[in-house]
Formats: C-alpha cells, structure tokens, sequence
C-alpha cells in the first residue's frame, strides 16, 4: 500500500510549524532524519512519569525504568528478526557499535597477518577502526573495489577471500545508494572461515530487516537515522560470537562480580553495556520502530523506489548533461540517496544556492574520501528521501538548482 | 536572511573563476604547507618562496568551493612581495573582519571571547569582499582555509624548519 505523505508529514512537528514561510524540503535523512511525534512524546513520557536508573533500585519507579528500556530492545530485536533481545547491545550510535567488534572481536581474534576484507566505499565509520586496528595489530587489509555503476566488482572474491579472518561491509551505500548483495557476501565469506560485520546505518532504517536473511554475524545501524533519537544505535550480534568476545567498556552494569583483585562479565547483553545507557533514547528508538512498524517497511520501502525513480527521471530531464549522478542507474538496485554534481559547481556552493529555496541537501565528501577519490570527485551533492519526502521535493530541488546555474554561470 | 548576494560578491565569482597564482612551486627551497577543510573535504596548498623577510612568490594549489578558492587566490595576490610581518597583519585583519573571535576560560569559569584585533592601515582590497561571509557562519572555514595554510608556511619558515617536498 502507498504511504500517505501528506498524513505521515503531519505528524513531523518540524515539517509543518505554522508560522514557517515556506514548505521544508528536508532531503538529508541519510544524515539524519526527523522525529515523529511518537518517538517524543514517547521520550517526555518516559521523563516525565517512569525515570530511575535502570537494572539498579528495587523500588517500582526503577523497575518501570528497567521494563521500558528492556521493552525497548525487544522491539528491536523484533525488528530486525533477531533470534533473541540477548544478541541486541545498545550503543552510540553505529559508529560506537563497528568500534566495539573492532576492539573486542578485533584485538582477541585478529593477529598480524590475518587479513580483513572492506570495499571501498565504506563510510569512514567502517574504515577508521579497522585502519587504526591494521596500524595495531598488523591486520592487512583488503578491498572489494567497485565498477563504474557504482556496483562491487566480485570477480575475484573468492581469491580476496583467502585468509581473511573478518569482512566488514555496508548494506547500502551512503553515498552511491547501491544495495549490495550481503546474503553473497556472507555466504562467500563463511565458507572462507570469515565472520561478517554488515553496517546496516543505510539499510535498516528503509527496508525490512532480517538477520537470518542477511545471513551476517554482525549488524551494526543508528537510532538517528530511523526516526529515533541521537545518542542511540545498536550491535546486533550471533549470541555465540558475543559470548566468546572479551567485554568492551569496562564499568557498571557490564560486571557479574567485582573483586580488589577481579572480576567477572555481565551475561549478554549487559555485558557490552558499561554505565548508565541512553535510556530515554532507547525508549525512543523502540516508538520509532514500533512507529515504523505500523506503516510497515516494505510499504517504506517501494515509497523509497517510486520516489527515488522520479527523482532520477526529472532531474535527467529537466537538467540534462549538467547533472551527474553517481551510483546505480536502476532504482530497484539502490536506496534513496542520490548524490551528484551539477554544472561544476561546487557541492558546497550549490548546498548554499539551495538553502535559500528552503532545500536541504548535504554537500561534501559524505564521510567517504576513499569513495571521492575513486569517484574522481572532491566532493558531490547528496539529496536523500524518506517517508516524508514527495514529488513536491523533488520539484523544489530540481527548480532551485536553476536558481544555482543563473548565478555561477561563467560571467 | 541574509542574501545570497552578500556572499558571491561578483570580484568573489571573478578570483573564482580566474584564480591568480594558480601553480606549484619547486620545494626546496619553496616552503610547502597543505589545509584541510574536514566538513567540506575542501584541500588547499600554498607554496611560498621566501626572499629574506620578504614573501617572494607564492602558488597555490587544491580544490575547492567558490568561497575557499577565490579568497586563495585573493590571500596570494595579497601577500606576494610582502613582508612576513606585513602578511601577518594582513591575516589579522582578514580574520577580524570575518569576526573571529579567541575563546578561552579564565580562573573563574567565565568564558572570555574577544575578536581578533586588526592592525589600524591595513589596506584589505579585494578581500574587503569577502566581508559577507560573516552572514554564513558555515562558510567563515572556507575563507579562512587559505589563510591557515599560510600561516602554517610563516611558522615553518620562522621555525626554520627545512622545506619539505
């Protein structure tokens, strides 16, 4: 079934303030996206009626505290078709969550010539601690490389595949918006004798979720980008492999017992979890995907493809040569993120052009430098839809980049 | 709202698309130094080939907005056959009017912010055009880039450290 647009925008209190002049024509959820009234009045419910430390008081306020934060990752385990809320570990987001498995998994497992796979175009999220880990540890790395679709090339994956120990890849690009093919991947990589970590920070919040389906070891994705808060994000872990890594942080909550001379892991997943976590956050998260839920992902997800199909289309027609886009050119083959360049003009020039006209773009390297370099660009545009997006954005976008050519157009 | 205008100043567009010292520098003896812009991925590179005191020749190098490369190219024209102090005034001033202010606390707590104080005369020319960036606290990094990465050449070649290739 179609989303309702108009319905859905309304119940986005920044999408339709009053006294705004203009219509926002929010297009960086790939960024972050906004938050339905759900997910905060979930959250000031949360502060306002049933707040206490969790997992600590036995007094009922903190035993609310606890059921709520606990219900929160029940949901998300629903969410995703994980086995069990045990393997769901509550994070900062999906950059803390790749750190965790490069720490824990990655200093007990990896030894100076074991080899990790990456592709190059991972967010800097999934390449910094793996880089930082090779610098450590002598861990070599190596990288699937991409055609000029903006595809992996996997001609010679089984050879790259030889003595890698872990491969860590994304499910759907950030900057190309190409969906790979993780169920390959893993199937390729597990019978190498390799775990695999899919950071799905681009894939979870826009289509259905199964670990089982993507058949991956690890899965790491954002609250922020999903309609939940900041501040949380989620390692989705094989109960097996979690139970076998040493802990991350150390602190309350993670421990069993505490000696002057030891002491022994929490079970999972408390165990990865030192401190006081993010709970009205996590409350948060679960609204949003109980939010989600309820209109459904594979109708997210088709509402993805149809606006993402127009979006190429008019910019091509309307634009022409002026307008490059990188990445799959086949809808059905991406998510909604579309990055481009437009008339030589710099990204960040055009992202400033567009902002008068109300239109939110993000312009810059997308966190992705190795991917620019591959791209020949230094930089690109990036439009990126959700629920909330229309055809009326599309068409604000692509009327506000004629606005940009008027004004660099060569003296 | 600040307009669009107040910021692509038409001699901003000029410096844009016909950037002066546009090159590289042999280094040694040129004094190399190389700016990042993190948020953008905005990369500048300035060459300076030092007479004495006097900033002899500069190039500059990188990719860019409109906004980084333009007030480059104005930072090159601006210092070449300058002094080492005068250029230094010249930064000041720039930084001044882009309302650049030096944070820091003091014993109490208590945060002091003051401006970046120019030197009375200096004469800003064409950069006096990019006094409009101020109304877009984003873009204040791009103007500033060039002027970093100078600096850090002037520290260098002060320091007395050898020019790196």
């Amino acid at each position: 079934m179609a989303l309702d647009v108009a319905g859905i925008r309304n119940e986005f209190p920044i999408l339709c303030h009053t006294e705004a002049e203009r219509r926002l024509v929010f297009l960086d959820s790939a960024a972050s996206s906004q938050k339905p009234r759900a997910v905060l009045g979930a959250m000031d419910d949360y502060y306002e009626c049933h707040h206490a430390n969790v997992h600590r008081g036995v007094y009922a306020l903190a035993e609310e505290a606890t059921a709520a934060y606990e219900a929160a990752r029940l949901a998300v385990a629903r969410f995703i078709g994980a086995p069990s809320p045990r393997g769901v570990i509550f994070t900062k987001n999906a950059t803390e969550a790749i750190n965790l498995v490069a720490h824990s998994f990655g200093r007990a497992r990896l030894r100076a010539g074991d080899a990790v796979l990456l592709t190059e175009m991972e967010h800097h999220a999934n390449l910094v601690p793996w880089l930082m880990l090779a610098e450590e540890r002598g861990v070599e790395l190596r990288y699937l490389r991409i055609d000029d679709q903006g595809q992996l090339d996997l001609t010679d994956l089984d050879q790259l595949l030889d003595g890698v120990r872990l491969v860590a890849v994304t499910a759907a690009s950030n900057v190309l918006g190409t969906l790979n093919p993780v169920r390959r991947l893993t199937d390729a990589a597990h019978a190498a004798g390799a775990v695999v970590l899919v950071d799905g920070a681009q894939f979870v919040p826009h289509m259905t979720t199964r670990v089982a389906d993507l058949g991956c070891d690890f899965l790491a994705f954002s609250g922020h980008k999903m309609c939940g808060p900041t501040g949380i994000g989620v390692l989705w872990g094989r109960e097996d492999l979690l139970d076998s890594m040493p802990a991350f942080l150390g602190g309350g909550e993670m421990i069993r017992d505490v000696r002057l001379d030891g002491w022994s892991p929490n079970e999972l997943p408390w165990k990865f979890e030192a401190g006081t976590p993010p709970i009205a956050e996590a409350v948060g998260l679960g609204a949003a995907v109980a939010w989600l839920d309820n209109l459904g992902m594979d109708a997210v997800r088709e509402h993805e493809i149809s606006l993402t199909a127009y979006a190429l289309a008019t910019l091509a027609e309307r634009h022409g040569d002026a307008l490059q886009v990188f990445g799959p050119a086949d809808p059905t083959q991406r998510g909604g993120v579309v990055s481009f360049t437009y008339n030589d003009i710099h990204p960040h020039d055009l992202s400033q052009v567009l902002d008068q006209a109300g239109v939110c773009v993000r312009a810059g390297h997308h966190c992705a430098k190795p991917l620019m370099r591959r791209l020949g660009v230094g930089a690109t545009a990036r439009a990126s839809f959700y629920v909330y997006n229309d055809e009326a954005d599309v068409d604000a976008l692509s009327d506000a980049l004629l606005a940009a050519t008027d004004l660099f157009a060569p003296a | 709202m600040a307009v669009l205008e107040d910021l692509y100043r038409e001699i901003i567009l000029d410096h844009y698309r016909n950037p002066r010292n546009r090159g590289e520098l042999p280094s040694p003896p040129a004094h190399r130094a190389e700016g990042f812009n993190p948020l953008c991925g905005d990369e500048i590179l300035v060459w300076v080939e030092f007479d004495g005191e006097r900033v002899h020749d500069v190039k500059v190098g990188g990719q860019g907005c409109s906004i980084s490369q333009s007030s480059a190219s104005m930072m090159s024209t601006a210092v070449k056959g300058r002094t080492v102090e005068e250029s230094r005034a010249v930064m000041r001033a720039v930084k001044a009017m882009m309302s650049i202010h030096e944070s820091r606390l003091d014993g109490d707590g208590k945060e002091i912010s003051e401006p970046v104080a120019p030197d009375p005369g200096v004469d800003l020319g064409d950069l006096a055009a990019l006094r409009g960036v101020v109304k877009f606290p984003v873009r204040i990094k791009c103007a500033t880039l060039s002027w970093n990465t100078l600096a850090q050449v002037l520290d260098e070649a002060e320091a007395g450290t050898a020019p790196q290739g």
